[in-house]
């Protein structure tokens, strides 16, 4: 197929057209790539929640057509005059963000995710505020090389590919607090998060707890790496660990007891929410004042410690637990509503090579 | 038999008789209290009590509102007085030295928590009152009593340029507020808020002026814009006014709020920078709410802190006697009465800033 005019080369996806309508083939087109641009053949694309929330307009603010999809991995396939640090061929992902400015402090200290002109991967806007920018279920995309990161050429496209989200979020807290191999972590929720933040813990030296609301889910744990699991709901359990983590990682976004996780943390332990609760926490004082905790969030990671991340994941082979799938508009549909129930160990894939055909 | 033999023959007072104010429970008023404190061990200071600051905890435990209360209850935590004995193997003290007692008057010194200064962390944790010493038993009796025996490492020397009275409340709310702005590293870059305008708050607008703050007063209540003005706040805003609040947008470096009273957490956290500190003081009953989104996109530090370590006490109140440091109070004769109206009045939040009761003149 060769480029069409404008500047633009005609790419397909799937997208939704409204809240409540099916996926649909979509043809559009990705913009030829810029001097500073690389244009990625998409092999795989994980389904992360965020897509979910997003495709049934759960956080209000969508604007459609929407090509969801932000655990993107494939092939280098072209690259702009002044791209340095890719050539054509190279193993490549793209995560959630795909511009920012460049230049707040945000951006110069490598949080680029938190740049006020940030344009996400999806459902969002280029620089301009006005292109709409179209995520990983399509089979190219071109993405400014700044933020494209070098797949480890030992990881597997297919596992590595939500790592580019599931995975640096759960490393960004992980290294921002230290952990190695004297650390205390629990790791709340055990789905596409929790099970990385397992893996990744456990890959740091870390004394690794699962808390989980289902007994089911222990030995799964304990493959991972855990040394211990707890559930939540069993007050006797829990008291056994009161007082004894470092750090806390919760991935969980369906409503939960906070504060029965606030009693596991040691004096000024760290409890660090990465999934995201439609309802507030409800922290009680007292256990603020006496313990001293830093109650915090997280949210992915700049480009310098995503790679960072993919380079550690690399090193320790770790990649994703994933249920590959064929990518048409009905096995979407299905691995979204299993998604939702956490039926699925942990993450699917979709295979996006082999899509539109 | 000689006088010094007939001496010799009597048994040594093994207790000092006090006086005190308590109540026997959650719905009755003060009475005078007549008790004992020990005889001091060889590493005990016994205080000359002479003023005990008003400390709103002090009326949440005598109406039982934590379910902790034991009675009868001699409250008090923020005593001020003069050294009248000492243990024979106390060092830092001598007779007529000004002294001070907090919340604390003893711990197990072996921990992990103790051997790093932060006492008030230990498991066995003896409170100045409602608690009991470290035999589990013997029940502990604050300060609104004329004498006290405490052991030597949880005495404070007050500098000697700090009147008593106006020192008493820096035993309480002066340490709580020295320390997180020590923790968080206050300085003269930060842009530090302080939420709530009584007792807590007023010392920590002092405090954090005096450590080079620019400090933001948030309050209820537009008619203490003056005062906030005076005791060093270089900005006051309306927490209820959205335009004020808008004006301050983003811009904190840390927070301390100290309002007790339940409130929205969402709108001071909004005024804070980009992983910015807010760290609750006070002690609502109500959880606190916090959004899910506010945590991962503004990744603040929310926090608590509760008094300080005996070291951080010390240090605190010398910093005080370096910058001249004591809280606004409103002293009072000590009766169940005035001590009633105090009461009223501390949770009616009409007093600038802390009643201390005259106890050097009472049980009279």
């Amino acid at each position: 197929m060769s480029p069409a005019q404008n500047n633009t080369i005609p790419a397909k996806a799937y997208a939704v057209f409204a809240d409540d309508s099916p996926f649909k083939v979509f043809d559009f087109e990705r913009r030829t790539p810029r001097v500073d641009d690389v244009v990625i053949r998409i092999h795989y694309c994980g389904i992360c929640h965020s897509d979910i929330h997003h495709v049934y307009n759960e956080w209000k603010k969508e604007t459609y057509p929407l090509v969801p999809g932000h655990e993107i991995t494939g092939v280098v396939e072209q690259v702009g005059s002044s791209v340095k640090h890719f050539s054509v061929g190279d193993h490549v992902g793209v995560g959630c963000v795909v511009d920012t400015c460049l230049k707040c402090e945000p951006c110069k200290k490598h949080k680029e995710q938190h740049c006020p002109d940030v344009c996400y991967t999806y459902g969002s806007t280029e620089l301009d505020k006005v292109t709409p920018t179209h995520g990983g279920y399509s089979n190219l995309v071109t993405v400014k090389e700044h933020f494209v990161c070098k797949i480890p050429n030992n990881l597997p496209l297919d596992a590595a590919a939500p790592l580019l989200c599931a995975g640096i979020t759960t490393y960004s807290p992980l290294r921002q607090y230290n952990v190695g191999k004297d650390s205390r972590i629990g790791v709340v929720g055990l789905g596409g998060l929790g099970h990385m933040g397992v893996k990744l813990g456990a890959a740091m030296g870390a004394h690794v707890t699962v808390i989980s609301t289902s007994e089911s889910k222990r030995n799964d744990a304990i493959k991972l790496g855990a040394k211990a699991f707890l559930v939540s709901k069993d007050k006797e359990q829990m008291k056994t660990a009161a007082n004894s983590l470092d750090l806390i990682i919760d991935t969980v976004s369906a409503p939960h007891d906070v504060n029965a996780l606030i009693d596991l943390l040691k004096f000024e332990g760290v409890y660090c929410l990465v999934g995201a609760p439609p309802k507030p926490l409800e922290i009680g004082a007292f256990p603020l004042i006496m313990k001293r905790p830093i109650i915090t969030g997280s949210n992915i990671g700049g480009m310098k410690e995503t790679q960072e991340m993919l380079d550690f994941c690399g090193k320790h082979n770790i990649v994703c637990d994933i249920e590959k799938i064929q990518a048409t508009p009905e096995t979407i549909k299905t691995a979204y509503d299993r998604t939702v129930k956490s039926d699925v160990k942990y993450r699917f894939v979709l295979d996006m090579l082999n899509a539109f055909k | 038999m000689t006088s010094k033999q007939a001496a010799a023959n009597t048994p040594s007072p093994i207790s000092i008789a006090a006086k005190g104010y308590a109540v026997d429970s959650e719905s009755t008023p003060f009475k005078l209290f007549n008790f004992e404190r020990r005889m001091p061990a060889a590493d005990d200071v016994v205080i000359r009590i002479h003023y005990c600051g008003i400390c709103h905890s002090d009326i949440h435990q005598v109406y039982n509102e934590w379910h902790s209360s034991k009675y009868p209850m001699v409250p008090g935590h923020e005593i001020t007085g003069v050294v009248e004995q000492v243990g024979s193997s106390v060092k830092g003290f001598r007779v007529g030295d000004h002294a001070g007692v907090g919340c604390m008057v003893d711990s197990c010194r072996k921990c992990a928590t103790c051997k790093k200064d932060i006492e008030q962390v230990c498991g066995d944790l003896c409170l100045t009152y409602n608690s009991t010493e470290l035999d589990k038993v013997t029940p502990t009796y604050g300060g609104y009593s004329n004498l006290i025996t405490v052991k030597e490492h949880f005495v404070c020397k007050i500098p000697k340029n700090l009147p008593l009275d106006a020192a008493a409340p820096l035993l309480c709310a002066g340490i709580t507020t020295y320390s997180p702005l020590r923790r968080y590293k206050v300085d003269k870059h930060t842009q530090l808020g302080i939420v709530g305008l009584g007792g807590l708050g007023h010392i920590g607008v002092k405090l954090g002026a005096a450590m080079g703050a620019h400090v933001t007063v948030i309050s209820t209540s537009e008619s203490k814009r003056d005062d906030a003005m005076k005791l060093g706040a270089k900005v006051f805003i309306v927490s209820k006014d959205d335009e004020q609040m808008k004006t301050v947008a983003n811009s904190l470096d840390l927070i301390i709020d100290t309002v007790s009273a339940p409130h929205d957490v969402g709108p001071l956290l909004n005024l804070l920078k980009f992983e910015g500190v807010y760290c609750v003081v006070g002690a609502p009953t109500k959880p606190l709410e916090v959004g899910a989104f506010t945590l991962l996109m503004k990744r603040p530090t929310i926090t608590g802190s509760g008094i300080g370590g005996m070291k951080e006490t010390q240090e605190m109140l010398d910093f005080c006697g370096k910058h001249n440091i004591t809280c606004d109070i409103e002293k009072i004769d000590a009766t169940p009465e005035t001590i009633k109206a105090a009461y009223d009045r501390t949770v009616k939040a009409d007093v600038k800033y802390r009643f201390v009761l005259d106890i050097l003149n009472a049980f009279k």
